[in-house]
């Protein structure tokens, strides 16, 4: 009985929060759109809801998709703005991390709460902030061209890089945190063994330290890509109208076209974008653990 | 000990003042009242007034067709209010709650009905054109003195469009605008549905989208008034509520509209009541305060933008009646056209194609 409650909690969970809502999702990109509250047919009823829905199912949504290239580009776009921004959190994350794990003992609260402390204040306000950062008359300008390091103002709101800045920003923490975590559980002894056995420092950080933090790096990874991903405030704030991610092309679908069937459609396939490396993750990792014991 | 209490009794106030208040909850557009009308609904009401405000009819569709919106009165414009009654989004009005009715103007209303045939669910607000504002002393330097500020060669032609990209564009972003306008360039039927027809404006609006510097509905007000940009196209009382923030700002800046000659859209948004809505009796109150000539003029003389109110006309200031960007005279009414809305097969071929002219994909 106990095996069964410690089970079945999980599982709940699961079926509850995402196998449900995926379900509704995915039944909505098989219906059809319509002139109605809601905008789609057939609507959720029992019964008759079903029979209707087998009885004219088909996939026109998902092969409207293969249809016009700008699904599979914004697709793309987004697969390489997510995968930057994870590369350059990672370059500007794991040395905050380090340093914080290697910072005197005392120091490491008040280091964790200068980490934590942005989120008091709204997400969108921040994001805000960065417009007028990095808009034509902002600081950064204003900066730079007091410094005389250029005589210009840079291009730099509306721009792709406006994007990066903005999601490496507001994704740090979830890098930094599980880094540090894993950094900090780590036994200083075992560098110094590196050490003692002839290694160079840099050899050892390499050899010791950055495998014995690989699962911090990866669930930092994992943390920044997967919303990352899926941005849609960002690159509508700070990115121009050339900036292409799924994100935007659902909210298009959703406020322009109202075509609710197709916006399912697309936030369906996203969700198998990312739940294929997550699971092919998962299995990578039982089998090392299998392969350890 | 005595502040905690005094928390505790001011929160207990609180609630129950929200508990039992009637409440309206409008949403309208931005930029679109004057504030003193609605502390003026409360006083006279004594409901509690929510005012929430947005910038694209798309937006609000969106939020009719999913329902529950939890507003009491909506403000779509006359084609996609046609398309939301069609769905069922509002209810019919009850005529007796809206004594202020006979105000009412006829050659709004008789334009209205193709929209709302018998205007059964919507009560005009405002209408206006859709044209081109222009920061007269910047497109001068840019162009000489006779630039085309009344054509639309102004924004179409790439020639143009090179020279004042440095002084800045803005276009509204909302295809149901710019593609007829497109085609009226073209010298084509506005309010064509023919996707050849409509085609043909993709290759118009590329042409002179590298020189257009953005892309959106309601910042042009603010960027026109502070020179910031020179052309904006946009909706006429928009770009004459710059003109008078400038003036008021005496920084230099002199804004002018103009309905392009080629032909202007003319639109209507109209008041309607989502069929959910929670508080029908306090909205029908807020349609009838709306409808009162006294309000409908002060909401015109702020926002310049024409009433379907006839009654409010004696009450309208000289430089709003007597204005023909606003009260369109006998010459300019011809160059007028009106659209209607787009089926859902067009209407996905028309948001393609501007994410296309937009976005370069």
């Amino acid at each position: 009985m106990r095996r069964f409650v410690l089970i079945a909690v999980p599982y709940a969970w699961l079926v509850a929060l995402f196998l449900v809502p995926f379900l509704i999702v995915l039944k909505i990109s098989l219906s059809d759109t319509a002139l109605a509250i809601p905008p789609y047919v057939p609507k959720f009823e029992w019964a008759e809801g079903i029979m209707a829905f087998l009885r004219q199912l088909d996939f026109e949504n998902f092969i409207f998709l293969t249809e016009d290239n700008l699904y599979w580009k914004a697709y793309l776009s987004s697969l390489q703005i997510a995968t930057i921004s994870t590369i350059l959190t990672l370059m500007v994350g794991y040395p905050i991390a380090y340093g914080m794990a290697r910072a005197p003992a005392e120091w490491r609260p008040t280091l964790m709460m200068l980490i934590i402390l942005p989120f008091w204040t709204s997400f969108l306000i921040r994001v805000y902030a960065w417009m007028g950062i990095l808009s034509q008359e902002g600081f950064l300008n204003q900066f730079l061209l007091w410094t005389g390091i250029i005589n210009e103002p840079l291009t730099i709101i509306n721009t792709n890089t406006a994007v990066y800045i903005g999601i490496v920003y507001t994704y740090l923490p979830f890098m930094i945190l599980p880094i540090y975590a894993a950094l900090d559980r780590m036994d200083g002894s075992l560098i110094e063994a590196a050490e003692d056995l002839g290694c160079s420092r840099l050899m050892a950080f390499w050899l010791v330290t950055i495998p014995l933090s690989k699962n911090g790096i990866i669930a930092g990874s994992f943390l920044v890509f997967i919303p990352a991903l899926g941005e849609f405030v960002i690159p509508s704030l700070l990115g121009g109208s050339r900036t292409l991610m799924i994100g935007k092309v659902l909210w298009e679908e959703f406020f322009s076209n109202r075509d609710w069937p197709v916006a399912s459609a697309v936030a369906v396939i996203l969700l198998l974008i990312l739940v294929v490396p997550i699971v092919l993750f998962q299995r990578n990792q039982q089998k090392q653990a299998e392969a350890e014991s | 000990m005595k502040i905690q209490t005094l928390t505790l009794t001011a929160v207990l106030a609180f609630a129950s003042a929200t508990a039992f208040a009637e409440e309206v909850r409008v949403y309208n557009w931005s930029d679109y009242i004057d504030e003193e009308l609605l502390t003026k609904f409360q006083e006279e009401t004594g409901i509690d007034l929510i005012y929430d405000v947005f910038d694209s009819n798309e937006v609000l569709e969106t939020k009719m067709l999913a329902g529950g919106s939890g507003y009491d009165v909506v403000v779509p414009s006359g084609t996609f209010l046609s398309r939301q009654i069609v769905a069922g989004a509002f209810q019919k009005l009850d005529m007796s709650k809206l004594p202020n009715a006979v105000n009412l103007w006829d050659v709004i209303k008789d334009r209205t009905e193709q929209y709302d045939p018998d205007n059964a669910y919507s009560i005009n607000y405002m209408w206006g054109t859709t044209g081109i504002g222009v920061n007269v002393g910047k497109v001068a330097a840019a162009l000489g003195d006779d630039a085309p500020i009344d054509s639309l060669a102004l924004i179409f032609d790439p020639a143009n469009m090179e020279k004042l990209a440095d002084c800045g564009v803005y276009f509204l972003d909302a295809p149901t605008e710019m593609i007829p306008a497109a085609l009226a360039y073209l010298g084509e039927d506005p309010d064509s549905k023919d996707p050849e027809v409509i085609a043909k404006t993709e290759a118009v609006l590329t042409a002179v989208r590298p020189y257009v510097q953005k892309f959106n509905s309601s910042e042009y007000i603010n960027a026109l008034a502070n020179g910031d940009i020179c052309v904006a196209f946009g909706w006429s009382g928009d770009i004459l509520q710059a003109r008078d923030r400038a003036d008021e700002a005496e920084n230099g800046v002199e804004i002018a509209y103009n309905a392009p000659k080629e032909g202007a859209l003319m639109w209507f948004d109209q008041m309607a009541i989502p069929v959910d809505a929670p508080n029908p009796d306090g909205a029908h109150k807020f349609l009838n305060f709306i409808l009162d000539a006294a309000n409908m003029a002060a909401a015109s003389n702020y926002v310049y933008y024409a009433n379907g109110n006839l009654a409010s006309q004696p009450m309208l200031e000289e430089d709003v009646i007597n204005d023909p960007a606003i009260y369109p005279n006998a010459d300019t009414i011809k160059n007028l056209y009106t659209t209607t809305s787009y089926d859902v097969k067009t209407q996905r071929k028309v948001t393609r194609l501007w994410t296309k002219i937009k976005s370069g994909t």
